[in-house]
């Protein structure tokens, strides 16, 4: 029988069921019609800016889809001729109001508003373009905006206001001269707010904002010296993010295809960041439990995330003694792979290390003043993982059909809790997995933190062992980061530890990554992390090349020479008022 | 430091620190500086508890606002339909010319006078009108322009002395 109390929507003659959409454009992707707009994003608010989402409403016209909430009886059309005649003038107008040089353009092959001038079939523009010249602001070393690419359709804006709540750039001037812009219109690298999380270049739909790809070249000129080696290693969250751009399934892990074609490419020693994801972990947790034991500024918070770093001296510079001294992964694979090269016989020079990341963040952090030894630094260059699938596609590498290959060792042993960091809670249970063995040796079976592995935006969970009770919370996006700061200074909430990932679901949705909308890729991502965990051994103390690695070149954990490579400072970088 | 900013303090109490009131608040601002200078924009931003892009945003949105310093003396030519049609261009091009602006720029190098451009002071009838601080001139000529600011150097020139 019918339910009665159901609603309905009638798109292009077929009823749709109002199920909880908040708006029209949602029933009508629902209804198998997936219209390109650029100013949507599900977890954003409304804005109504890019009139992509144009369809009849009868009895009221042509509306915005995305701004009209469904009622019952509502009958739409989507493909009449005034609706794609005005969406295709609107597009024909933000064609010829920027600079969009396809070809020359960073964004090209995965640009929306190319694609959709390509899917329209629009050749010519009827209007007289302005001629606005490319405008790169490239001081950055994590971010280049070049705002003559801009249509202004506020994504950066909204992210960074209501996921991150930053607010680094927003709407300046109006009419015809409206633009983003940084606080008084600065150069990114002036921008006293910006932390580098470059969520911005992840809602972008053109190439206003994208990661800075610069250093490709670099890693090229290293590749080809004659004499210098040159060590790559792989971030956890560019395994299920990479095959993506070759036509494999989100969340499907391709570690030992990059392995082979980061070989392929001319890289000697071909290295994964979960190694030092495991160090990080071994000292890290190390450094909690000893907190833990003498109450020393808890909550302690995780350090692994530049972008979170850089929030906690810009915003909240109160909570750096809370903040682990532990490097994150990549700075403490930096060190580690030069001190281990000098150990055998070679020059710290001579061996040039590159990261390949999920982030845009990491590009900021490996270029801090602390992580250089004699100007040289510690990671030489960062490259994303687009940034990487442009290299291999550059080669000409068949990708998708590159048999697996293995990671050098010792650096490319892992186990399971270094593969895990990629996941927003991922850091915090393999931490928990060192913990639980370090105080609980008779523990047996592995302990499993199902509650950190959620999408909710605040999670918890408990280690108990015999009395101690050890309470850790987990939450990504700088927004929920604040809330939680906040609710810890007033005393509302107690935690022992704490882990923050700037970007929303952690490292797997990070800038670096390809280019996605919505929960569900992130989710696919997660989930490759976590069944290569399964392969894997549990624990990141299990990692024998590792502890090997404290015989030989680190001494004890936590010790003088692990501080000196693998932990770090932090200084307040907000001004005083 | 604080200190530097207690007129601005004084306005925000006013306002109870309430940022859906930072128009009128910046509108006040204004009124101590006559424009509004960035260390001020990015105080007002600390204490209201927004981004300073925000404030940068509204202050660049609305004409009234100004993040460049003033001249002493406001000119403003309008250049509404009337006006125009009355030939307020030549006397836009007569001012800047007799205060040596170059394009873009609308104060002349002594900070004596801005030269603005707005639309439609609602004196049609006077067209072409131009306002200098706070008296209304109509039918200006491009001759009775440079007058005007000829006086007005003459009487700084007297009050100096």
């Amino acid at each position: 029988m019918e339910n009665t109390a159901q609603k309905f929507v009638t798109i292009e003659g077929k009823k749709v069921a109002i199920e909880g959409e908040r708006n029209l454009l949602e029933l009508v992707r629902k209804a198998g019609f997936n219209i390109t707009t650029f100013c949507y994003q599900p977890e954003l608010a409304v804005f109504g800016a890019c009139r992509m989402c144009l369809v009849e409403l009868e009895g009221k016209g042509v509306v915005t889809s995305c701004t009209v909430p469904p009622k019952d009886g509502m009958v739409i059309h989507v493909n009449t001729d005034e609706v794609r005649k005005l969406r295709r003038i609107n597009l024909e107008l933000l064609l010829a109001s920027g600079n969009h040089d396809c070809t020359l353009c960073e964004k090209s092959g995965n640009c929306k508003l190319q694609r959709m001038a390509k899917d329209m079939g629009v050749t010519s523009v009827r209007f007289k373009s302005k001629n606005v010249k490319t405008q790169r602001d490239c001081t950055s070393s994590a971010l280049v905006r070049d705002p003559s690419k801009c249509i202004l359709c506020g994504n950066c804006v909204r992210v960074c206001n209501e996921i991150q709540s930053i607010g680094a750039i927003d709407f300046a001037c109006r009419g015809y001269k409206a633009k983003i812009a940084t606080a008084f219109d600065k150069s990114m690298c002036e921008s006293k707010e910006c932390v580098s999380c470059g969520q911005c270049a992840r809602v972008c739909p053109t190439g206003a904002l994208t990661p800075n790809s610069a250093e490709v070249e670099d890693v090229y000129k290293a590749i080809n010296h004659p004499t210098k080696k040159v060590a790559v290693h792989i971030a956890p969250a560019v395994r299920v993010g990479l095959g993506e751009i070759f036509g494999i399934p989100a969340g499907v892990s391709v570690d030992g295809k990059i392995a082979a074609a980061l070989r392929m490419l001319g890289f000697d020693y071909v290295y994964d960041t979960s190694f030092a994801a495991d160090l990080t972990i071994v000292e890290e947790a190390s450094e909690f439990i000893r907190r833990f034991t003498e109450k020393d500024h808890l909550p302690q918070l995780t350090s692994c995330c530049p972008a979170w770093v850089s929030y906690v001296e810009k915003f909240v510079p109160e909570f750096i003694p809370n903040l682990s001294s532990a490097r994150s992964p990549m700075q403490m694979m930096g060190p580690v792979l030069k001190a281990d090269f000098v150990e055998r016989g070679g020059k710290r020079e001579d061996l040039v290390v590159v990261a390949v990341m999920p982030c845009s963040a990491k590009k900021m952090e490996a270029k801090l003043d602390k992580f250089y030894v004699d100007d040289n630094p510690d990671t030489d260059h960062v490259v994303t993982t687009v940034a990487l699938a442009r290299m291999i596609k550059d080669a000409g590498i068949d990708f998708a059909n590159l048999a697996d290959e293995e990671f050098d060792h010792p650096f490319g042993t892992k186990t399971g809790g270094g593969v895990i960091f990629g996941a927003s809670g991922g850091v915090m249970e393999a931490a928990l997995r060192y913990a639980a063995a370090e105080l609980d040796p008779k523990r047996e079976g592995n302990v499993i933190f199902e509650s950190l592995r959620e999408t909710k935006e605040f999670r918890e969970a408990e280690l108990k062992v015999g009395d101690i009770k050890v309470r850790v919370a987990v939450t990504s996006g700088l927004k929920n980061a604040r809330k939680l700061l906040e609710d810890v200074k007033a005393g509302k909430a107690h935690y022992d530890f704490i882990e923050v990932m700037s970007c929303q679901g952690g490292c797997v949705a990070g800038a670096g990554q390809p280019q996605y909308e919505g929960w569900k890729i992130r989710k696919q991502r997660a989930k490759g992390l976590y069944a290569d965990d399964a392969k894997l051994a549990y624990k990141s103390q299990d990692n024998k090349d590792v502890m090997a690695l404290y015989g030989r070149v680190l001494d004890k954990i936590g010790g003088p020479k692990a501080h000196q490579l693998l932990h770090t400072h932090y200084k307040s970088q907000k001004e005083a008022k | 430091m604080t200190e530097k900013f207690a007129p601005v303090d004084k306005v925000l109490e006013e306002f109870n620190y309430d940022s859906s009131k930072l128009i009128p608040i910046l509108q006040h601002v204004q009124d101590i500086y006559s424009y509004l200078p960035e260390d001020v924009m990015r105080y007002v931003a600390d204490k209201l508890n927004i981004s300073p892009a925000k404030v940068f945003g509204v202050a660049t949105f609305f004409a009234h606002f100004s993040i460049k310093p003033k001249g002493k003396h406001i000119i403003k030519v309008c250049n509404g339909t009337a006006c125009h049609v009355k030939g307020s261009s030549a006397l836009i091009d007569a001012i800047s010319k007799k205060l040596n602006l170059k394009a873009g720029q609308d104060t002349s190098a002594d900070g004596m006078f801005t030269l603005e451009c707005v639309y439609c002071l609602g004196a049609c009838g006077l067209a072409p009108v131009m306002v200098m601080d706070q008296s209304v001139y109509g039918q200006v000529t491009p001759e009775k322009a440079t007058a005007l600011i000829d006086d007005m150097v003459k009487q700084e020139a007297a009050h100096a002395k």
